[in-house]
Formats: C-alpha cells, sequence, structure tokens
C-alpha cells in the first residue's frame, strides 16, 4: 500500500510539505494554515471543527442548563398540591419549551456537536469535509435558539407541548403566534440537524484516514454514522408536518381540520415517524460514548465489535417500525398495534446484545475506576430500568394504563438522561483532556456523579408510582385529595440534588480548565486515534496524517509507513480515501474560513422569522439568502490558481 | 373530589386484565434487572483493578473468546424467550380486553369539551334519553359501551380503576367498553393535553347497584324541578334573563345553550366545575362570581352581580335535584 500511496502524492519541494519528521518551519506554517484568523473576525469566519464542534457543545450545554432550570421551576410548582406559585399559562409554557429545548435544541445537537470536534481526530483528518456547511448549520441552530428563548422573554413561547398536537395548535385553539414560534424552530433545527448530518456521513466516509476500513472504525464513529443516517431519513417527516401546521395556521390550509376533510391523527403519525426514531438517535451516540469509553478503562477492546456495530445498525432500522406505540389509546386497528408492539419488544434485542458485551468487556478486563467509567456504570442501572419500562409502554393493553402519565415521564427520563446524558457526562470528563490540555478534577467528579446518580433516581422513581396512581402528565397542579403530594415533593427533592450536581460539574470544568493537572497527549492510554495528537490538537490535528493497521491503533505495535506525507502545508489539503477499504483516492482541498455561512445564516433567519407574520417573508426574504449563497460559492481567482498549481504538480 | 384512582386496584374486569397483566410484565422485568445488573456487580468484582498506564490487552483482537461468546448468545436468547412472552401475555390481555360481552349494555356517548365531559345517556326510546355532565352512573355488573367524541381538541377518557384510556378526536369516534365490579365512586381524568385547565377536566364514575342505578336514571329522565318559593323562582327568571341560558341547558325551560354543561340535575353531582370544587352552595356561589380563580382559562365568565340576585340564583340552582 505504501507503494501505490506514494506514487499519488504530490512532491513538492520538501520544505512545503508536511509530516511527523518535517522541519520545524513546515509545521509553523502548516499550523498557521489551518488556524483560525484573529479577533471578532475570525471567530465569525471559522470553519474549523474543532471551533465550530466546541462551540457547538457550549452552546448546546448552555441550552441544556436552561432547559433544566425551567425543569426547576416545574419541580418547585409540583412540589405541593394547589400551588399556586405558577399559572397554568406559564406552566404550560415552561414544560413546552422545556420538551421543545431538551429534544431540538440540547439532546440531538449535543451529539451531534460531539461528532463534530471528534470525528474527525478519531478518523485522522484535518477538518471535517463540509466545513463551511457545518458553520452555517451551526449558525442556524444557534439562532433557531435564540429566536425561541426571545419568544419565551415576550410571553409568546409555545405552550402546547413538544408534540404540539393539532387542532389543539392549529390555529382555531391556539390563537396568537406562538405555535408558528414552535413550528419555525423546528425549521431551523431540521436545517442544522441535516446538514451536519451530510457533514458527518461525508466526513466519515470520505475522510478516513489510509488504512481505516469500514471494520476499523472507531465504535463512536460508526454509532455517529447510523445516526446521521436516521436523521436524514426521519427529520424530513417533521418538516413535511411542521410546514403543513405552519400552513393550517398561516395560509389557511386544513390538513389536519377534521371539519373541512383534515385529519388530527395524520399529524400524530408524521411527528412521530420522526419523534420514534429521534429518540434513538439521541440514544445511539450515547451508545457510541459507552464503548469508546469501557474500552478505554477496561483495558481491553470491546467483546464482540461486530455484533455490536450491527446492533446498532438494527437498531436504527427497527426504530422506524413503532411509531404508532405513541397512538395506542387513538383507534388503531388492534392488528395494526400488536404489530407495533412485536416490533417495540423487538427493539430491545439489540440493546440487550450490546449491554451482554459490555459487561463481557468488562467481566474480562482490568478495571481503571475513574470518573467517566462512574457515568458509564450507571447507564447500566438507570438504562436497564428505563427499557424495562419501555417494554411495558410497548405492551397495549399496560400502555392504555400508563400512557400519559407521569409513568411515561419517569420512563422517558430513565431511558434519555441513562441512555445518553449520563454517558455523555462520561464522555465529557474523557475527552476535556483532549480539548482543553488539562485533567478535570476527580474529586469534584466524584461528587458530581454521585450526586446526579442519587438525585436522578429520587427525583424519577416516585413518577412510576404517581402514573399508576392516576397522575397524569402535563398537569400544572392536582388536588390534595389526589394524594399525589409526597411523592411529588420527594421527586422535587431529587430535582434540586441534580441542579447542585449539574452546578458541580460546572465548577469542575471552569477550575480545571484553569488549574486542572496538564493532560499529555494520552492520559488515559486509549487506544483511538484522537489520543495520537497534542492536547489540545494543534490547528491541523496531526501534522502528518496516519497510516491505520488495526481497529486499536494506539494499542498495537507501529507498522510502516506510520503516517502519509507529501500534503501541501500552505494550503489546506487532506487525503481523501475510499468509502469501504480507505485506500488513499486524492487529495481535497479543505475550504478557507469565509464570513458567507454566518451571512447567510443572518438572511435564513429574517426569513423564517419573518414568515411567522407574513406568508410574503418566503418570497422577498429569499433574495438576500440567495445572494448570501452566491457569494459564499463564487470562485475566488487566488483560490482557484493555487489549486491547480497543486494539482498540476507531478 | 374523593374517588378511588389507581390503574393497579381494579374495579371490573378489564381493568383487572390489565393489572394481571402488569404483575406478569413486572415480575419478568425484575427477574431480567436482578440477573443483568448482578452479573455486572460480578464482573466489576472480579476484575482486576487498573491505572492508565497498565499495557492494554489486545489479544482479543487475534483469538477468538469462545466463552464470553457462549454466554452472550445464551443471553441474547433467554432474553428472547422473555420478550416473546411478554408478546404472548400482551396479545392475549389484548383478545380478552376486546371479549367483553356487550350483551345488554348501557349505551353512553361522552362528548369532551375544554375542559368538561358532557354525557348523553342512549335509549332505544328517544324520550327516555338523557344528559347530564362530569359525572356517569353506571349500574354494577352491567356493561358499558361508551362512544367518545369531542367537540374541540384532543382528549383522553380514563378511569384507571376500570379500564385503560382511550382518546376523544375531533372527526372520528371511538368506543370503549368496560364494566364496574364493585361498587364505589372512580375518578377519572382527561389524560391527553388539551389546554390551560387540562389539569382540572376531572370526573367521577358512580358504580351503584342495579336499582339503585335504576332510580338515579329516572330522576335525571325527568325535567328539572319547578320553583317551589318565591326566591328560588326569582333565581330562575334571573337565569333565564341573564347570559346563563346561552351556554347551559336547563330542561323543562326555554335554556337550551350546549356550550356548557346541562344544569337540569346540576344539585344532584357531587362535584362543581368538572372536579374542581365539591358541590355546595358556597363553592356554587364563588364559581359564578369569579370562575378563573379557580381555573383561569376556562370559557365561562365572571358574573358579579348584587347581593340579592347571586343568592336568588344559587338557591334556585341548588334546588335542581
Amino acid at each position: 500500500m505504501s507503494a501505490t500511496w506514494d506514487s499519488t502524492v504530490n512532491h513538492q519541494p520538501l520544505d512545503r510539505r508536511d509530516g511527523a519528521t518535517g522541519a520545524t518551519a513546515a509545521t509553523d506554517e502548516l499550523e498557521r494554515t489551518w488556524s483560525e484568523r484573529p479577533g471578532l473576525a475570525g471567530w465569525i469566519c471559522a470553519v474549523g471543527h474543532k471551533s465550530i464542534g466546541k462551540r457547538f457543545i457550549v452552546t448546546a450545554f448552555c441550552f441544556f442548563v436552561v432547559a433544566g432550570l425551567l425543569a426547576v421551576a416545574m419541580r418547585l410548582q409540583l412540589a405541593r398540591p394547589d400551588s399556586k406559585l405558577i399559572g397554568p399559562d406559564l406552566y404550560n409554557q415552561i414544560f413546552t419549551l422545556h420538551g421543545t429545548t431538551m429534544m431540538f435544541l440540547f439532546a440531538v445537537p449535543v451529539m451531534q456537536a460531539m461528532a463534530v470536534y471528534l470525528v474527525p481526530l478519531m478518523i485522522g483528518t484535518r477538518n471535517s469535509a463540509l466545513p463551511r456547511m457545518t458553520a452555517y448549520g451551526y449558525w442556524m441552530y444557534l439562532f433557531g435558539g435564540l429566536m425561541i428563548f426571545t419568544a419565551f422573554a415576550i410571553d409568546m413561547s409555545p405552550d402546547n407541548g413538544w408534540f404540539s398536537y393539532p387542532p389543539l395548535a392549529g390555529p382555531e385553539y391556539s390563537s396568537g403566534k406562538r405555535s408558528d414560534f414552535w413550528a419555525q424552530l423546528i425549521t431551523f433545527t431540521e436545517v442544522s440537524g441535516l446538514i451536519v448530518s451530510v457533514d458527518l456521513i461525508t466526513t466519515i466516509f470520505k475522510l478516513r484516514a489510509p488504512g481505516m476500513t469500514l471494520a476499523r472504525m472507531p465504535l463512536f464513529v460508526w454509532a455517529m454514522l447510523v445516526t446521521a443516517f436516521m436523521i436524514i431519513f426521519a427529520m424530513p417527516a417533521v418538516m413535511l408536518a411542521s410546514t403543513m401546521l405552519i400552513m393550517d395556521r398561516l395560509v389557511g390550509t386544513h390538513f389536519f381540520n377534521a371539519a373541512a376533510g383534515g385529519d388530527p391523527l395524520l399529524w400524530q403519525h408524521l411527528f412521530w415517524f420522526f419523534g420514534h426514531p429521534e429518540v434513538y438517535f439521541i440514544f445511539i451516540p450515547g451508545l457510541g460514548f459507552m464503548s469508546m469509553i469501557i474500552a478505554t478503562f477496561a483495558r481491553r477492546p470491546v467483546f464482540g465489535r461486530a455484533a455490536m456495530v450491527l446492533s446498532l445498525i438494527a437498531t436504527a432500522f427497527f426504530s422506524f417500525g413503532l411509531w404508532v406505540h405513541h397512538m395506542f389509546a387513538t383507534n388503531i386497528p388492534e392488528v395494526g398495534k400488536a404489530f407495533f408492539t412485536a416490533m417495540s419488544m423487538m427493539i430491545a434485542i439489540p440493546t440487550a446484545v450490546q449491554i451482554f458485551c459490555w459487561i463481557a468487556t468488562l467481566w474480562k478486563g482490568r478495571l481503571h475506576l475513574r470518573t467517566p467509567l462512574y457515568f458509564i456504570l450507571a447507564f447500566f442501572f438507570i438504562l436497564l430500568l428505563g427499557g424495562l419500562t419501555g417494554l411495558i409502554l410497548g405492551a397495549v393493553p399496560l400502555d392504555l394504563q400508563v400512557h400519559d402519565t407521569y409513568f411515561v415521564v419517569a420512563h422517558l427520563h430513565y431511558v434519555l438522561i441513562g441512555g445518553a446524558v449520563f454517558p455523555l457526562f462520561g464522555a465529557w470528563y474523557y475527552w476535556f483532556p483532549k480539548i482543553t490540555g488539562r485533567m478535570m478534577g476527580e474529586r469534584l467528579g466524584r461528587w458530581n456523579f454521585w450526586l446526579f446518580f442519587i438525585g436522578f433516581n429520587v427525583a424519577f422513581y416516585p413518577m412510576h408510582h404517581l402514573g399508576l396512581a392516576g397522575m397524569p402528565r402535563r398537569v400544572y397542579t392536582y388536588g390534595a385529595e389526589t394524594g399525589w403530594g409526597p411523592l411529588n415533593l420527594l421527586s422535587t427533592v431529587g430535582g434540586a440534588m441534580i441542579a447542585v450536581s449539574v452546578l458541580l460539574f460546572i465548577v469542575n470544568v471552569v477550575k480545571s480548565r484553569r488549574h486542572g493537572e496538564p493532560a499529555g497527549d494520552n492520559p488515559w492510554g486509549a487506544a483511538s486515534l484522537e489520543w495520537a495528537t497534542a492536547s489540545p490538537p494543534p490547528a491541523c490535528n496531526f501534522r502528518a496524517i496516519p497510516v491505520v493497521w488495526s481497529e486499536e491503533p494506539l494499542w498495537e505495535p507501529l507498522r510502516r509507513p506510520t503516517h502519509v506525507s507529501g500534503l501541501a502545508v500552505d494550503s489546506r489539503e487532506v487525503v481523501s480515501t475510499t468509502v469501504l477499504d480507505a485506500q488513499p483516492d486524492h487529495r481535497y482541498h479543505s475550504p478557507s474560513p469565509t464570513p458567507w455561512p454566518f451571512i447567510a445564516a443572518i438572511a435564513t433567519t429574517v426569513m423564517f422569522i419573518a414568515s411567522i407574520f407574513t406568508p410574503w417573508a418566503v418570497v422577498w426574504g429569499s433574495i438576500p439568502i440567495m445572494i448570501a449563497m452566491i457569494a459564499w460559492f463564487w470562485p475566488r481567482a487566488g483560490e482557484t490558481r493555487k489549486q491547480l498549481v497543486l494539482e498540476k504538480r507531478p | 373530589m374523593k374517588g378511588l384512582i389507581h390503574a393497579l386496584e381494579p374495579a371490573g374486569p378489564q381493568a383487572a386484565h390489565i393489572a394481571s397483566l402488569w404483575w406478569f410484565a413486572l415480575a419478568l422485568c425484575a427477574l431480567v434487572f436482578v440477573a443483568v445488573l448482578g452479573a455486572l456487580f460480578v464482573a466489576l468484582r472480579r476484575a482486576p483493578r487498573a491505572t492508565g498506564g497498565t499495557p492494554p490487552d489486545v489479544t482479543s483482537l487475534h483469538a477468538p473468546e469462545p466463552g464470553a461468546r457462549r454466554s452472550v448468545i445464551g443471553a441474547v436468547a433467554l432474553s428472547s424467550v422473555g420478550l416473546i412472552a411478554l408478546l404472548v401475555a400482551s396479545v392475549a390481555t389484548d383478545r380478552a380486553l376486546a371479549q367483553l360481552s356487550l350483551v345488554d349494555a348501557i349505551g353512553i356517548e361522552v362528548v369532551g369539551h375544554q375542559w368538561w365531559w358532557d354525557v348523553h345517556y342512549d335509549d332505544a326510546d328517544p324520550s327516555r334519553t338523557f344528559s347530564t355532565a362530569n359525572e356517569l352512573h353506571i349500574p354494577v355488573g352491567r356493561p358499558v359501551l361508551l362512544t367518545l367524541k369531542s367537540d374541540d381538541v384532543i382528549h383522553s377518557f380514563w378511569v384507571p380503576n376500570l379500564h385503560g384510556k382511550k382518546d376523544l378526536i375531533p372527526g372520528r369516534t371511538t368506543t370503549l367498553q368496560l364494566q364496574a365490579d364493585k361498587p364505589g365512586a372512580y375518578r377519572g381524568q382527561c389524560a391527553e393535553f388539551c389546554g390551560a385547565q387540562h389539569a382540572f377536566m376531572a370526573f367521577l364514575v358512580i358504580a351503584e347497584a342495579p336499582d339503585a342505578y335504576q332510580k338515579w336514571a329516572e330522576a335525571q329522565r325527568k325535567p328539572a324541578r319547578e320553583p317551589i318559593d318565591p326566591e328560588q323562582a326569582r333565581g330562575r327568571d334571573l337565569f333565564l334573563s341573564g347570559s346563563c341560558m346561552l351556554c347551559h341547558a336547563i330542561q323543562g325551560t326555554p335554556a337550551n345553550g350546549r356550550k356548557a354543561p346541562d344544569l337540569t340535575h346540576l344539585a344532584s353531582r357531587t362535584t362543581l366545575a368538572a372536579g374542581r370544587l365539591a358541590n355546595d352552595a358556597g363553592n356554587l356561589r364563588d364559581w359564578i362570581e369569579d370562575p378563573q380563580r379557580f381555573k383561569p382559562g376556562v370559557n365561562m365568565p365572571a358574573h358579579h352581580v348584587p347581593e340579592d340576585q347571586i343568592k336568588a340564583l344559587v338557591t334556585y340552582l341548588r334546588s335542581l335535584e
């Protein structure tokens, strides 16, 4: 392989090429080439996957904290019966915004954000494949989030739940602009989610380091590949639905109006055809974190790698076949429901396979017990409980009792927090040293973990009982005679513990970023490529693109060639490889920093928000977007000339 | 409002079927939970400790691990058996729920409104049908066929002690079959988020002995009682001359509004405002004067009327047994 590779690289003068042993001058120039520009302008123009990934993660975390504070407000209101703290109008806005933010502005984007940062490092390349598009995706996400919280600040935020069922969310029962803000937020997050998915798939398929065949790809990268495909197949359904809703509301169509021949159930089918896979594309990246962290802290590769990958893919497929289990209480024919019960049971199997493989890994491993592993071990307890209550919800007769009660609230938090948030916190502890160059505090980490773990169970376990005792979801208060008071109070205490634990996490991050122990390249002794470079990684990620010979590249003896050399240092060149076998294919010129994604995102934001108030905004609002996009894609003479020169060199 | 409310304290065959499935599923899930966490616990106890510097063990990359492989395959096979058992039990319960005999069933139509329940008792003889609100009476031991509709948004009818829930969907008609075997008052509540007062859209199902039920139904079929004293008569006049009759109906009077609960036998009911308040004179008066205090967002407007008028109105409404 090395022979074929050498003949395809361009032979520049020696000091113009990269390489692990390259001259200092070349290394410096490589670093300059890949650095973002300085200052505010540079910040706006940034297209590096690390810059975008970091701000994406921080933004998503901010939304997590805000939505968490909304949850604290709800818990305070529900702590005792007949509480007058928050009235129904505000409460309904709060629970809607909590759910909407957690699902659309935190859970899905934060996983994509982690991938934007980690995937190029894990697969050994210098940037993501479509970095300008990713920048545009980030800005759209940020502006959408700012829009919905501005709406909340001026008492115009949606109040029909994150699922926004018509006719309640339709023109007749939801006057004003609240539901329109919800529908447009969905449009923003769809644009962002789809764009980042396309970027991730392209990056994973085309920019893997030579030798990293699909079979050798890290399991987190596999998880993100599967997730990105799921997003591409699932998101159009909700995109269609939210567009139909906003058309019902703004231009008088009747898609969901039963009185005019529409059907409210159409919404539910479209929404859950997206909504159920959505749960899994929050969960699958969590599974990816699990596999990476377990391997490192058990000091051995994950057992049953092929089974793990196939399980991820099977989960993705099955997840598209169970949306109706959100609709068992409607009048869908019984035989159809039985099919969806069977699917809901079947999807447990791939998850079971993975859980058993991880236990086998831990069983045969040697354990390095650090904070990231604690968060991972909590997964087994919490997710398992949530998964089992999921089976209960999948059985039609049981679902009829517990559907839309606090039992479901308990279930979904066990699944999402256990399956995604605990692994995510583990991932933050695990990759923080890579991102910042410093370790997070272990003592605070343990406090963070135990408070979160105990607080979580105190907050959510009682909700199972409340649901069985008849407490429906989405109620702003309840009478004392229902007897639901004591368990609700207990749940609020648990909520407070979670809030304190997240505060400790923030303290730990702030402290460790300044004063943490320096991490070195590979503090955990991990196997994947991101640990082969400095912490934090240089602007070019790797001074030379590594060549991969194993599925655990840093754990196996080096083989020659160890890296690829010969890419230009004065131009943003990356190696493109073939999809299956990662054979070097060609050199790809990665886009340079530009403000146009930012400007295009502003133009799109103006159009989206204005269209809430007048449908004509779709017409005139498109013009600035078009101008920004043309400027964005207009070929620049200097760059073209440089690329031609690089291309023509033998 | 008192009333039993718990999914696992069944008072009829439907809820009982579901409760048995629940206990089966719970036992199965508990078994799985203990087994998996047990295996994890043993794994964590037996694995030796390491540090980040411990050289990784990569032998598994080059040699198969037949022992672990067998264990994982075995565990997956066992899980599949458990899942199939749960599926079979679920489908069997579904069948059992569908097989409640509807011979001699009472037909009741329930229409959901923001935020109250409109209840119509059906009869082969149209003159024997009658309407009430927020309170269903049913005879013990006799099946009930509920026809569920919605006048505005989606609601969901749920009485945990009797059966699971069923949605009321605009433009569609859904049905629910249930039966109470034990007399008692069972609390129900809307389970599908339906707007500002979703929290207070409750109702009662009162299961009573067949003769008590017949007595109640006969009383409900009658038109409203005529006023027996001048105060009540004045109250009725106020009701009929004011805005009340635009939304409410009282059978036997010209009031025939359909946008709000039928008040023909208001005083016979246990609660006011869909379970929000106990039905007594003080609450009735407070409710008429300022409904928003109890159910912010409710469609009923406030009525600030002089002291003597409100008294007469309450006296009249309290006489409608």
